[in-house]
């Protein structure tokens, strides 16, 4: 037993210091790493907010000495991609297009087939899902191509559906997995019971385990809807110009070679497709923990 | 496979139907694209797809092609930095974060953020903050450290860690995650008999935590590799390639290729090459896990 | 008259320690605005083997954990050999824990299980070696100790754990629902194993359990735990037999104890058309006028066949469920409008419909105030 060198009238709490050595470090550690995540956001903003002379004369960091929404106006209608010059208020519109029946039809099918391998399992379900779950890990590099050809061939290449089918396929690995896993973890007993009552496929599905499986309809919701409104490879390579995604207009307004380099303008137009994800995730906070935790830790 | 009662047949059979598109993905997009690109890697596929047959032609070519060479330097050296920096500050925030310290949530959301955002909005954010005449280098410079040079989108040697600050950025968050959820599985009363045994933190970690949490490690090593080979947005958004093409990744290479040089026997030659790197990562770590579960 | 000299040694045992081996002076605990454990005092005697029982929340773990230094007091004093540890770490107080779910490091070999805190503390290689041969020799667990926690059963799991804690060469042993992760067969072999390690040891031991027949067949004194206070703190038989209040008598005891409104005045008890004279009851404090009481039967301590003759009262029920168990067989009736249980012999032959005829004894009685639930 080691000596034990503290009062003999030691009463309640230790007392703490809180200049210790270790707090001291923890927290000037994390005040680092949280400038490193956080500083760049808020460049963001305030670049924003500026006018091309302060930017010019200032720094990155300094807050706007005069605040304008110039920046942000020319972003969203006036700002020129090519010969186009509609700002990003287009691409807004084509990607929430692109958005609501990708989304609605990748967890739709997704949530119908993990069902179907969790609770009905037929000979080889195992096989495909196993399948699937690999696939994930394919680079789309390697199927991109044959795609193009398929989606040629049933005469949706180049059009809002042929892309919606794109986004349904590559959901399909982690949502499947995301629905199966948690249909497995829900009690046994309860399908039986359904089946035993009389309740076929889909009216398990429909009446017992859709209305129970909410929080994991979220959770999908939540990863489909940042997932798709990111993409920029499959925009660009499977849609027209008249139909690219914001990512991909955003892309080339400010990559734009010719003209001079607005600064303001970029970063306005950045932060305008940014804020769809951004304000998923703040609102959802946990949830959006949770969707990626549970497609990661269990894949 | 137990539920298959020779009634339930006509049951099953709607299940069946249910997943066909879950079979079609598996079988005609996930296996039958790949096969369709590795097969016609081996012809002279130009600007369409042909079936003449030229071996392993656009292999050669590939390997004495400048910008696949540089493109893979890239990718060994970005890949190797991504993974050592997402596992170790993934580790060390979660490790922070897990001292129950106030604000957790707040952190949490502060770190966590970048990750919501895409490539795209990565890339072009960070192409403004190391902007040579307006970013970080002329906000040190002002302070009054004239010769401050960090330069990385125009210096053809570094730009690569140029795209790397901008991936850990994005990318760390979510490993903090994967990593958190692990420490949180870990059994408070481990902790408590570690107390007892009168073992300092440090050590509870580097002795007893992290190696219980192998299997975390190893699934957020394939989750950052398949990210590392699937890197293509980011670079487009940050650098496009350049300068000159001294920050090209493989990815890249193959889309430029396939969409850019009407070139698709090179871009399916490379993007075979990246099915086989996926392959030597993923076919051990499937044998691990397979191998675990057959003993557990 | 056992009871008596129960207590009698309760008391000794008390007075002639010395020094306790354990010492909680009014200790508080709170998290934010909830009280977990509220102006706490308990000495446990050196040698001592006292067992924390109590149902979930009940706050006996969060006492043990007190004990060991994991959680910090609001206010209150811990002394360990008479040494204030109030502000100790749990590796100086001189302490040895075993956890419920064992808390093995999965990646180290037993003997580096057992020795891993020891090497940590720099005690010389051949002493770290010379404890874990003698632990492992006590517990039987020589042939394990090349191998990993994934490739031992439970059992075993739960002895390298106790291991762990003794090649600490500890005074103190605090175990915190042990066998609770065992099946019921392995556990009261375990049972039996910890009480003959106590045996050979002599240390003393603070064992946390919710499990009434590990608390009343391993301990020397038993505290029986509710709210974050001690509600009777006893010998297994002070406890069982003059159970201090409604709550331990409720508690203790399996199937439990049968309760009846009644009214005592004098020594006069009515209760359920019963007429029964107690002056022979032990009561702690005189009882004075009429007073509204609950009377508590144990199933177990009623008297049927012959030896009714000596009984105070008898009453006929009606076996309504009858429930044999081999060893004894339960009879479920009604009395007053409740739920009413008596246990018989299991050779005892009845069946549902019969009439029973019970008596009681005096002595076997338990008398609660019915307003202050305490027992008179």
């Amino acid at each position: 037993m080691a000596d034990i060198s503290y009062p003999t009238d030691a009463r309640g709490a230790k007392p703490r210091r809180v200049m210790t050595k270790g707090n001291v470090i923890l927290w000037s550690t994390l005040a680092v790493i949280l400038a490193y995540y956080a500083l760049p956001l808020y460049v963001m903003v305030v670049t924003s907010l500026k006018g091309m002379p302060e930017i010019r004369m200032g720094n990155i960091f300094s807050p706007p000495m005069e605040i304008t929404f110039d920046a942000w106006h020319k972003a969203a209608f006036t700002a020129c991609t090519g010969l186009n010059c509609e700002g990003l208020s287009r691409g807004f519109w084509n990607s929430v297009e692109i958005l609501v029946p990708s989304t609605i039809l990748s967890i739709a099918m997704a949530s119908i087939s993990g069902y179907a391998i969790a609770n009905w399992r037929f000979k080889g379900s195992e096989v495909f899902f196993t399948i699937l779950i690999f696939g994930a890990f394919i680079p789309y590099q390697v199927m991109i191509y044959p795609l193009v050809i398929l989606l040629r061939e049933i005469g949706l290449f180049g059009s809002l559906w042929g892309l919606v089918l794109v986004h349904t396929v590559f959901g399909m690995p982690i949502l499947t997995l995301l629905f199966r896993n948690y249909f497995t973890s829900l009690p046994e007993e309860l399908f039986k019971a359904a089946r035993v009552d009389g309740a076929g496929f889909w009216g398990i599905f429909f009446r017992v385990l859709v209305p129970m499986s909410l929080p994991i309809f979220m959770v999908a919701l939540i990863l489909q809807m940042t997932g798709i409104w990111n993409d920029f490879l499959f925009g660009v390579i499977y849609t027209r110009p008249d139909q690219y995604p914001m990512t991909v207009q955003l892309n080339n307004i400010v990559n734009a070679v010719q003209g001079v380099k607005e600064y303001n303008v970029n970063m306005a137009a950045t932060l305008l497709t940014g804020i769809v994800p951004l304000t998923i995730y703040f609102v959802s906070g946990k949830l959006f923990v949770r969707g990626i935790a549970a497609g990661a830790v269990k894949g | 496979m137990q539920t298959q009662r020779p009634n339930a047949l006509f049951r099953n059979l709607t299940a069946k139907i249910a997943a066909l598109p879950m079979i079609a993905t598996a079988l005609f997009v996930f296996v039958g694209c790949t096969l369709w690109t590795v097969y016609y890697s081996f012809t002279k596929s130009r600007m369409l797809p042909s079936d003449k047959w030229v071996g392993l032609q656009q292999y050669e070519r590939l390997w004495n092609t400048p910008k696949w060479q540089i493109a893979v330097e890239n990718l060994l050296i970005f890949g190797f930095c991504m993974m050592i920096l997402s596992l170790v500050i993934g580790f060390v925030l979660a490790a922070l974060l897990d001292q129950k310290i106030r604000f957790e949530n707040t952190i949490r959301t502060i770190i966590l953020y970048p990750f919501a955002l895409s490539f795209i909005v990565t890339g072009l954010i960070w192409q403004w903050v190391l902007n040579p005449d307006f970013g970080i280098q002329q906000v040190v410079r002002d302070l009054g450290w004239q010769s401050f040079e960090f330069n990385p989108l125009f210096n053809p040697d570094i730009v690569i860690y140029g795209v790397l600050i901008a991936a850990v950025w994005q990318g760390s968050g979510f490993i903090m995650v994967v990593m958190l959820a692990g420490l949180r599985g870990i059994d408070e009363e481990i902790w408590k008999a570690a107390r007892v045994d009168g073992i300092p933190r440090w050590r509870t970690y580097v002795f007893i935590i992290i190696p219980m949490m192998r299997p975390v490690f190893v699934t957020a090593l394939v989750l950052i590799a398949s990210g590392i080979i699937k890197v293509y947005d980011l670079v487009k958004a940050q650098t496009n390639g350049g300068p000159g093409i001294s920050s090209e990744v493989p990815a890249k290479y193959v889309i430029d290729m396939m969409f850019g040089n009407q070139n698709l026997g090179q871009g399916f030659a490379a993007s075979t090459m990246m099915l086989l790197s996926v392959a030597v990562i993923l076919i051990p770590w499937a044998y691990l896990e397979f191998g675990r579960k057959k003993h557990g | 008259m056992k009871h008596e000299t129960a207590l009698h040694n309760l008391d000794q045992t008390a007075m002639t320690a010395s020094q306790p081996s354990v010492s909680i002076k009014e200790l508080d605990l709170s998290f934010g605005a909830v009280d977990v454990l509220k102006g706490l005092n308990l000495d446990i005697a050196a040698g001592e083997f006292l067992v924390l029982l109590g149902s979930s929340g009940c706050g006996k773990s969060t006492l043990l954990s007190c004990i060991a230094g994991l959680l910090d007091l609001t206010d209150g004093q811990i002394f360990i050999n008479g040494q204030n540890v109030t502000w100790a770490e749990p590796s100086e107080r001189g302490i040895g824990m075993v956890f419920q779910s064992y808390a093995l490091y999965p990646q180290m070999t037993v003997e580096g299980n057992l020795g891993f805190g020891l090497r940590n503390a720099g005690v010389p290689k051949a002493e770290v070696k010379e404890r874990i041969a003698r632990a492992a020799k006590i517990l039987q667990i020589e042939p394990l100790l090349k191998r990993r926690p994934a490739a031992l059963s439970g059992g075993q799991r739960q002895r390298v754990a106790i291991g762990r804690a003794l090649v600490r060469d500890v005074d103190v042993f605090l175990f915190d629902e042990p066998l609770s992760n065992l099946d019921a067969k392995l556990r009261a072999d375990l049972r039996v194993e910890i009480k003959l390690l106590h045996q050979q040891l002599g240390n003393t031991m603070i064992y946390v359990t919710h499990d009434q027949v590990e608390a009343m067949t391993l301990a020397d004194r038993i505290a029986i735990m509710k709210d974050g206070k001690i509600m009777q703190l006893g010998t297994p038989d002070a406890v069982y037999n003059q159970p201090a209040n409604r709550y331990v008598a409720e508690f203790i005891g399996a199937p439990a104890m049968n309760f009846v409104d009644g009214k005592l005045s004098g020594t006069k008890l009515s209760f359920a058309d019963l007429s029964v004279d107690v002056a022979d009851y032990p009561f702690q404090s005189a009882p004075g006028g009429d007073l509204n009481v609950t009377v508590g039967l144990r199933p177990e301590h009623l008297i049927v066949g012959t030896d009714q003759l000596q009984s105070a009262a008898t009453f006929e029920l009606t076996a309504e469920i009858v429930e044999p168990m081999g060893a004894d067989t339960l009879v479920w009736s009604t009395l007053d409008g409740r739920r009413f249980r008596v246990r018989l012999d299991g050779q005892t032959k009845i069946s549902a419909g019969d009439t029973l005829s019970v008596g009681i004894a005096v002595e076997t009685l338990n008398i609660f105030n019915a307003a202050t639930e305490q027992r008179l």
